[in-house]
This record gives structure tokens, sequence and C-alpha cells, in this order.
């Protein structure tokens, strides 16, 4: 049997869970003789080239491109891990989903202290190469259907690990108490 | 310092229990309680700002910001949508220039949303200032705005008078009694004081004996024997007793005791102090829904008039030693009030929160006393019971439920209005009776009882099979089941104290799944999700309220599954309502681009 | 990959203190038989079959303490009068659902705590009261050592199954010692009952009702709290709703209350 084909993604996050994914110490050479990687900014494969089975997807959608990759994900993964509090909930980003876009917008580019004289003009960046964000932050499961959640800022690496070894061996996955946090 | 408010809280002995009546009287000065206010009532009672504002708050017809000169109170149950809520509620929004939930720029209007005001039968119906204007279109929209915006009162706007008592100078209301169908108990001659007479040579606890010998259950719904809830009282140590007299019908659909305190009051009256002498209470007290208050002077009146003849005061119907007076406690327009112990703590001038039970009323109620808490039907029936004995009462009804019922029938029916009918009739009577127009449902017991179809038409109204308070609403085959049941969640939502977590918010979560699908994005999975959450309400919720704020969605499922069915998506396991276009636009509009086809 | 449906079952108590709780029982009948010689006058009870003794006049959530039982709660606050608000301490007693903390024991009550259509129960109302406010727990004081969130480590909640509202809630942060960021606020009203002036006046209450309802704070009386009271009133809060000014993350992560034993954990612990 072939392995696994994993593809990883950073939406509105901040590559925390990437970076906990990393954590996962020596047991990374363990992970290359089980998975193989696809699309993902650990290898730099920008598209799909084939059917992954498994999608671990970082951060929520803040953005239209968000909607477009997640849904990319979906159609080529067999399943979706939403991985860390950004992708479960929105995380961060979503603290401004109270707040009205123009709000936000004009303090990012108009009123900001690292814009507010950089920005004379006052321009609002709208070219049409750059995705234009949502009317809030969602968590990936309000947009596609995730399979997995695995929960944390970012997930401790003993959990994203636990989860892969799992979801590639098929045992029950372990989830000692350490392991879940929100934080 | 304003002496008015001053003035106010003074009337009321500076007692924090009558914060009720100290707001209804500032509001009624100056329609609204302001900040100010709330600081110098705080401050004369002695109590927080905050302690002020949380009973304030919590009622719907109180406002701490000024509301317009004149308030209009839509009603918004199901059947004021049935008979044309929303043309009439675009009407008013149109004619005053102002949305509902607010008031108007000049100040003129304030408009709101309302539960039901106990007007069913002659829908939409709206309470403005006071004055219940029923049967409203929107012609009639049209011109009352126009006469407000002239100055007109909203007296000088009753251009009719409903039938019997109505009419007297007392009320002069455009309510119509409806009432269609008068029984042997409630409804049958009777002239007031005359059940006194035996009352005078009766003990205490006989006359307890004879209404439990009369089996009859409390009328609100619930069903607990009236008896054995004297008697409980009766058993608790502390001699200082209370009786209060729920009259604060907010199941929507319901409106028989409307017609009791508009029609029979007496009668009323008369099962208090037959009720306050078998518990030997010191106090009665009326809790009457402020949507009634154009009642009030009417029942004030009469309530003088017993005091005149000696029924209440001293030595009440030459009774030696039975002290005991009267008085209506207003509520301000909370359903949760109708559950006996958030009732209790609305009269002691609180949030109308429902305590944690045991200790029941009967041992600790009423300002820690014990308390019997009875439905008007209740008390009006007993007066029936002591003069004609609990044989008499038992001789009607069926095995297990004694004597006769009001049902407050609207919704399709060609006679919408109260039947004092005696238990044991089926629903399929029913509809014929009240000439029911192609009914597909009947929401029996209003929104927390059950939705039931042509299945369970054969049912007979009783406690051993389909019990209820009363409430019967119609539903025409044309009618969305979907859309009834969402009315009723939203109901609940608005109604919901707020206390229990599962009540406060698990009703949202259900609403909103519940639109999912209406909108046509639910799946299959979501039906079985609304029937495990809904089970969740019945054993997590404290009050009647909660536990049964999801009966709709549940015997809606039941009953009316392949109406859900209908509108879910076929071949789908998942769809969230995520629209991108919908989600783009606000940002577009931001920074000036529209979005690509 | 057919096999992964599987995992990820949130399993409850058994993982967490299977075995703790097999030592302890064992401790605990000893415990029992030594007293029963002593202490006649106790309640006897029994949560999921288990024999408990508890003093007269205990409620339900402290004579299960006494006992090593957990059961959990938010609104409880020891030594003020029970709301059974939060409707977690759900229990059956005698196959009726009672909340615990309102409930004073009485002799022969059979209480099921730990069976699945409980845990069912209160599983949903955490995942509720998540999803109702705005629990952002990554930038959160309390993170660590609140009470809601321990609640959702304890019993292994991955996602609340409800969506996210984001429903606009009001911070307060107008009084000079405190904050209320009602975004947290699980309304258990611990504050407004137990948190008073010396005369005996409210400094919290609520406001509206329904889902509308909000913590309201008097800011008269707030703005004379001193520092002591307002740690206080911070640790009377079991989230981050209430917190203190010029002060947060103190304990640094992994030595806060709850990063490495559940909630609940010390009560299972207590005989061992």
């Amino acid at each position: 049997m072939s392995k696994p084909i994993v593809a990883t993604t950073s939406l509105a996050g901040c590559f925390g869970c990437h970076m906990s994914l990393l954590d996962i110490d020596d047991r990374i050479l363990e992970l290359v003789e089980l998975v193989d990687f696809n699309k993902s900014p650990i290898d730099d494969i920008k598209e799909f080239t084939q059917m992954c089975d498994i999608g671990l997807i970082e951060g929520g959608c803040c953005n239209s491109e968000n909607i477009h990759v997640l849904k990319d994900f979906r159609k080529n993964c067999k399943i979706l891990v939403s991985l860390g509090e950004c992708a479960i909930m929105g995380g961060l980003p979503a603290m401004r989903n109270n707040i009205p876009i123009k709000e936000c917008l004009e303090e990012a580019y108009l009123n900001g202290p690292s814009t507010k004289d950089a920005n004379p003009e006052g321009i609002l960046p709208n070219d049409e190469e750059l995705p234009i964000i949502l009317d809030k932050v969602y968590p990936c499961h309000e947009i596609v259907k995730i399979d997995y959640y695995l929960p944390g800022c970012p997930p401790t690496a003993d959990l994203i690990w636990n989860a892969l070894v799992a979801l590639v061996t098929g045992d029950e996955m372990k989830l000692p108490y350490e392991v879940i946090k929100f934080d | 310092m304003s002496s008015q408010v001053q003035s106010i809280v003074d009337k009321f002995g500076n007692d924090a229990t009558r914060l009720m009546d100290i707001f209804i009287d500032i509001s009624k000065d100056k329609g609204h309680v302001g900040e100010e206010d709330i600081a110098e009532i705080a401050d004369q009672l002695n109590i927080s700002r905050v302690d002020v504002e949380q009973t304030l708050s919590f009622y719907h017809f109180f406002s701490k910001e000024p509301r317009g000169k004149y308030n209009i109170y839509l009603n918004n149950s199901v059947v004021a949508e049935f008979m044309g809520r929303e043309e009439v509620a675009d009407a008013v929004e149109k004619a005053t220039g102002t949305q509902f939930g607010s008031v108007s720029e000049d100040g003129l209007f304030g408009l709101y949303d309302t539960s039901c005001i106990g007007m069913n039968d002659q829908e939409p119906a709206a309470i403005i200032n006071g004055v219940v204007f029923p049967k409203i279109t929107t012609y009639r929209v049209r011109e009352l705005i126009k006469s407000f915006r002239a100055g007109k009162t909203v007296t000088e706007m009753v251009n009719s008078f409903g039938g019997g008592q109505n009419q007297s100078a007392l009320i002069k209301s455009m309510v119509t009694n409806n009432l269609n169908r008068r029984g042997a108990v409630i409804f049958s001659d009777h002239t007031a004081g005359d059940s006194f007479i035996k009352l005078g040579s009766m003990k205490p606890k006989e006359v307890i004996e004879e209404v439990k010998n009369s089996n009859i259950r409390g009328r609100g719904g619930a069903g607990f024997p009236t008896g054995l809830k004297w008697e409980f009282c009766t058993r608790a140590g502390n001699k200082e007793r209370y009786l209060l007299c729920n009259a604060d019908e907010g199941e929507p659909g319901t409106f028989k005791d409307r017609v009791i305190l508009t029609e029979i009051p007496h009668l009323l009256f008369e099962g208090m102090v037959i009720a306050g002498y078998a518990i030997g209470a010191k106090e009665g007290i009326l809790y009457l829904r402020l949507e009634y208050e154009y009642l009030q002077n009417h029942l004030e009146t009469i309530l003088d008039d017993f005091r005149k003849k000696g029924w209440l005061g001293k030595n009440v119907a030459g009774i030696d030693g039975f002290n005991y007076d009267i008085r209506i406690q207003f509520g301000a327009g909370a359903y949760v009030c109708g559950e006996e112990t958030a009732l209790i703590e609305s009269c002691e001038g609180k949030r109308g929160e429902p305590r944690n039970r045991p200790p029941f009323p009967v041992s600790v109620g009423y300002l820690d006393k014990p308390t019997v808490v009875n439905n008007v039907e209740t008390l009006c029936s007993v007066v029936k019971i002591i003069q004609n004995g609990g044989e008499w009462y038992k001789s009607m009804g069926t095995k297990e439920t004694s004597g006769t019922k009001l049902l407050s029938i609207s919704g399709d029916v060609r006679y919408p209005g109260v039947f004092e009918i005696e238990w044991g009739m089926t629903i399929r009577e029913m509809l014929e009776m009240a000439g029911a127009i192609d009914p597909k449902a009947v929401q029996v017991g209003g929104p927390s009882g059950r939705l039931i179809g042509e299945n369970e038409f054969d049912r007979t109204i009783c406690y051993e099979d389909l019990p209820t308070g009363g409430a019967m609403i119609i539903i025409g085959q044309n009618r969305s089941i979907l859309d009834v049941i969402k009315n009723f969640t939203e109901f609940f939502i608005e109604e919901s104290c707020g206390s229990c977590a599962p009540c406060r918010y698990l009703t949202v979560i259900l609403r909103n799944r519940l639109q999912k699908i209406i909108d046509g994005k639910g799946v299959a999975k979501d039906l079985e999700y609304l029937a495990h959450w809904g089970k969740q309400m019945k054993m997590a919720n404290r009050c009647g309220l909660g536990q049964t704020a999801a009966n709709p969605i549940l015997s809606g499922l039941e009953n009316f599954i392949q109406d859900f069915e209908a509108k879910i998506e076929k071949g789908k396991d998942f769809d969230t309502k995520f629209d991108l276009d919908k989600a783009i636009q606000e940002s577009s509009r931001a920074v000036g681009r529209f979005p690509q086809a | 990959m057919s096999l992964i449906k599987r995992i990820f079952s949130s399993k409850t108590e058994e993982n967490i203190s299977g075995e703790q709780k097999k030592e302890y029982s064992e401790n605990e009948d000893h415990k029992n038989t030594n007293k029963s010689n002593v202490m006649n006058d106790k309640i006897k009870f029994t949560i999921d079959g288990k024999e408990c003794k508890a003093d007269k006049g205990a409620n339900l959530v402290e004579a299960a303490k006494a006992n090593g039982i957990f059961i959990p709660t938010l609104c409880h606050l020891e030594g003020v009068k029970p709301a059974g608000s939060c409707r977690i301490c759900n229990v059956k007693i005698n196959g009726r659902f009672m909340t615990a903390c309102t409930t004073e024991i009485a002799d022969g009550m059979m209480i099921e705590n730990n069976t699945t259509d409980i845990q069912e129960l209160r599983n949903i109302i955490i995942e509720t009261l998540f999803v109702s406010g705005n629990h952002y727990c990554p930038a959160c004081e309390k993170s660590g050592n609140c009470e809601l969130q321990a609640l959702g480590y304890r019993y292994k909640m991955l996602v609340p199954r409800f969506p996210f509202e984001f429903e606009e809630k009001v911070v307060d942060a107008s009084t000079p010692k405190i904050f209320i960021d009602r975004n947290r606020c699980i309304l258990c009203k611990r504050c407004v009952r137990s948190l008073k002036t010396k005369d005996g006046k409210s400094i919290f209450a609520i406001n509206g009702r329904g889902h509308k309802a909000m913590i309201n704070i008097d800011h008269e009386l707030a703005n004379k709290m001193t520092d002591e009271e307002a740690q206080n009133a911070m640790d009377t809060c079991p989230v981050g709703s209430i917190l203190k000014k010029e002060r947060g993350y103190v304990d640094p992560i992994g030595s806060r209350k709850y990063d490495k034993k559940p909630i609940g954990s010390e009560i299972e612990s207590v005989n061992k």
C-alpha cells in the first residue's frame, strides 16, 4: 500500500499551527516514513497534483481566497481536519467580527499608527488581484464539511502527532488530558 | 429633585417590593423611567441603581429610554399573522415613518412587537397608550396615524364598543367578548355573594374538603389538585398566608380570563374570598397582566362594592374574625410571570425569574410566607362548587377530570371566542363546534402545549388524554406549519427570563436551525439535530417555559415530519447557509468594488 | 482509512480518572466502614450505585464532593445561595432530572451522575455557552484558570456542535478597578449574588431578559471598590468576564490551574 498523502494550508492563521506540526521534533523523521506531502507550504507545492488522503487546515476564512482554497481542499482531500482555534472558531482574526468592515479597513489603511502618514491619499486597497475580505471571519466548518477538529493555539505537537498517527494507522486516537487546550 | 417620583415612592410606603407599582405610576406620568428617576428611586429605597434597573429592564412595557407620545404595541402571535399582521405592520411603519423596535424621529410614535395580548379572537390587535385596538386593517392604520398626528387622543379614536360590559361606562372598550358558549359552571347564572350564605356555615377545613371532593384541578394547565394545594398551605406553620390569583394569561391564544374579568369579575372575587377563607389568608392579590389595564376601573369598582357590602375588610361576609382584602397587582409584559414562582417574584417587585423548587409556594411563597397561587378559572369554579357541592361538580366531565373547561379558540375558525365545555369533548367535536375551516393542525394549549394533526383529532380533552390550559389555535390547510413553529419558537426566545443557560440560548440555536430549513438549506441531519437538541430542553430547564419551549418543534417533527422533509435538500449531507456573494457585499461597498458576475 | 471513524470520539470520564476512581472507591469503602460506627446520624444515598454518606442539610454538590465525587458546576459558589441557573449540575434523582446545587440531600436518594444521557446534556450546555458568547480563549487573561474552559477540557470538547453567532457584546471598562467583558459572560450570576457593598447593596445586577440579558455594574458603587474587592470580584467570576485592571497573564502557561489536571480531579483524589 502506498503512503497516505497529506496536504496542508494556512488560511487566516499565523502559521503557528504549522510551526507546532514541526514541533514534533525527531518524530518528523517517522512522519516522513508514514506519509507523503502534496500541496503544502512545507514542500512548497502550490497546486494539488493528486487526490490526497488528509488535508490539514490552519486558520479560518477571512477573505474570498480563503474560501476558494478551502473548497479546493475539500474537493481534493478525503479527510479534512481543522487545525487550531482559528480554523475551528475564527480565533483572534474573528475578534473583528463585530466591527463594521469599513472601520476595520480604515483602521488598517488610513488611521493606524503605521499608515496614517504613509497613505496621504487615503486609499483603501482595491486591486482586482487582491482577495476581498468577508463580512466576518468564518470557522472552516461553516463553509465546508470538516471531518475532525484539533483545538489549541496552536494545537500541541503531541495532539497533531497523535491525530496523524491515528488517521494513518486507523487506531483509536490517544487523547490524554494535557493535549486538549484552547490556547 | 423631582418630588413627583418621591411622592410616588412614598405612596407605596417606600417599599422595594412595590417597585412594579412605582414604575407603572412613573411611566404613566412620563412615558418612561429615566436614568434620573432610577437614581431617585434607588436613593429613596436605599438600594443600588442596578437593582432598580434589573427589575425595570425585565418587563416589556417598561422603558428606560423615552418612548413615543403614542406607543403602538402590535401583537405578533401566530393568529395575528394569519389575520394579516404583516400588512398592518407595514402600513404602520409606512404611516409613522419608523421601524418596529424604534421611536420615530419626531418622538411621536414608538412601535413595538408584542407577544400575545389576549385578543386572538379579534386580530390583528394592538395596544396603543393602554387602549386596545382590535381588528386593525390598513385603512384603520392610516386613519389612526393621521388622527394622532392631528393631536387626537387614543380615547377619541375609540369608534365602537364591544358587547356586554365592554359598553359599560367604566370600560368603554372596542374589545368584543365572543362568549360563544356558556356552560354549567363558570358562565351559568349567578347572583354576586350567593355563595357567602353557605360559606358562613362552613369551617375552612370543610371548604377544603368540599373542594377536594370536587376533584377540581388547577385550570392554568399544570392541573395540580386545588383542594390539595390549599390543604398543604394550611399545614405550613406560618399563620401569615397569601392568596394570589394568576390573571397573567400570557399563553398565546388564550383569552378566557379577559372575558371572565369583563363579564363576571364578581364571581372571581367571590372565589378569592372563599379561597382566602379556606387557607386563612391575610390578603388576596390579583396579579393582572398590564395588557388588561383597560379593565382596571371596572375591577376596582367591583372591589369597592364588595367592601361596601362587607364582603371584604373586617369580618368578611359576616364571618367573625375573617379579615381579608384584595388588591390588584399589575404585571408589565412578561409571559414567564404566569409561572407561579415568577409571579410571586414579580409581586415582590423583582424580575420575574422562576424560583427553584422545593420549597414550594405553599410553604415559602409571597414574602416567603405560605402562598396559594390559583388560576382565574379555578377560583370561579370554586364558587359554584361551594354552592352546589363537590358531587354536583364531579357529575360533569370525565372520570378523572371533573367539571367544565373554558376554551379560547382562535385561528382558522368561523367563530373564534370562548367556549365553556364539559371535559371529554374530542378535538374533532371541538373543531365542528367552533366552525373550523379546513383544519390541518391544532395547537392544543398554546405554544407550550402540543401541535397535533388529523391523526390525533379523535383524542379527548381531559387530563387522562389531552390536557390543556384551554388555548386552541386552529391552523388551516393553507398555512405553513414550519412558519407556525418558528413563530412559537420565537415567542419563547422573546419571553425566556434568561436565567437557565439552555432556555436562554439553545432556543436561539433551535430557531436558527429551523430557519435554515425554512430557507431551503436544511439537510436530513438537521431534523435529527432539532429532535435531539429539543429533547434536552425538557430535561435541562428549571421552569415550565424552558421545559416546553421546544414543544412546537418536537410535536411538529412528530406529527408533521412530511412538512419538514419537503424542505430538506435531497442528496446532500452538508450545507451551511454561507453565501459568498452576500459575504463580500459590505467590503465591496467599502472599497468601491463591485462583485464580478 | 475507513477505520478513522472510530477515533476522535469524545469519551468522557473513563479516560480521565478511571484508575483514580477505582483506587479512590476502595479507600472510600474503607472510610465508610470506619465511620459508620461513629456517625449513624448521617444521611445515606447512592451516586451511580456507590454508597455515600453526608451530613443533613448538605446540598448534593457538596455531599458528592465529601464522597469524592465530582458533579460539575458553573453558577454554584460555596456559601452563596444556589441559583440553579447554569444547569450543568443536572443529575437524575430517583429518575428525575434535578440540579444538584439546589437539592438538599435526603435519605435514600438514588442519584445518577455519570451516565451517557446526563453527560450529553452537560456537553450540550457547555457547547451552548461557548457559542452564545465570544470566547476567544487565546486572547483571554483567564485562560487556563477558566472554569468553562476547564469543563470543555475535561469533557474533551473539540468543537462546539453549534454554529458561532458572534453576537455583539459590549465591554464596560469605565470603572477604575475592573473590566466587564460581556463577550465571556455566561450569566451565572455569581457576582450578582455574592458581591455586595458593606451596607448590602448590589454592585452587579442583570439587565434585560432572555438572550439579551447581560450583567450591569453600578458605576457609583464600583468606583469605590478597593483592590481587594476587585480581586475578589475577579476570583468570583468563573470565566474571564470580570477582570482586575492592570493585571493579567500572571501565571505562566503550564502552571495555571487547569493546565495539567482536570477540574474536579482535586475532589476525586481527595482521599487518595
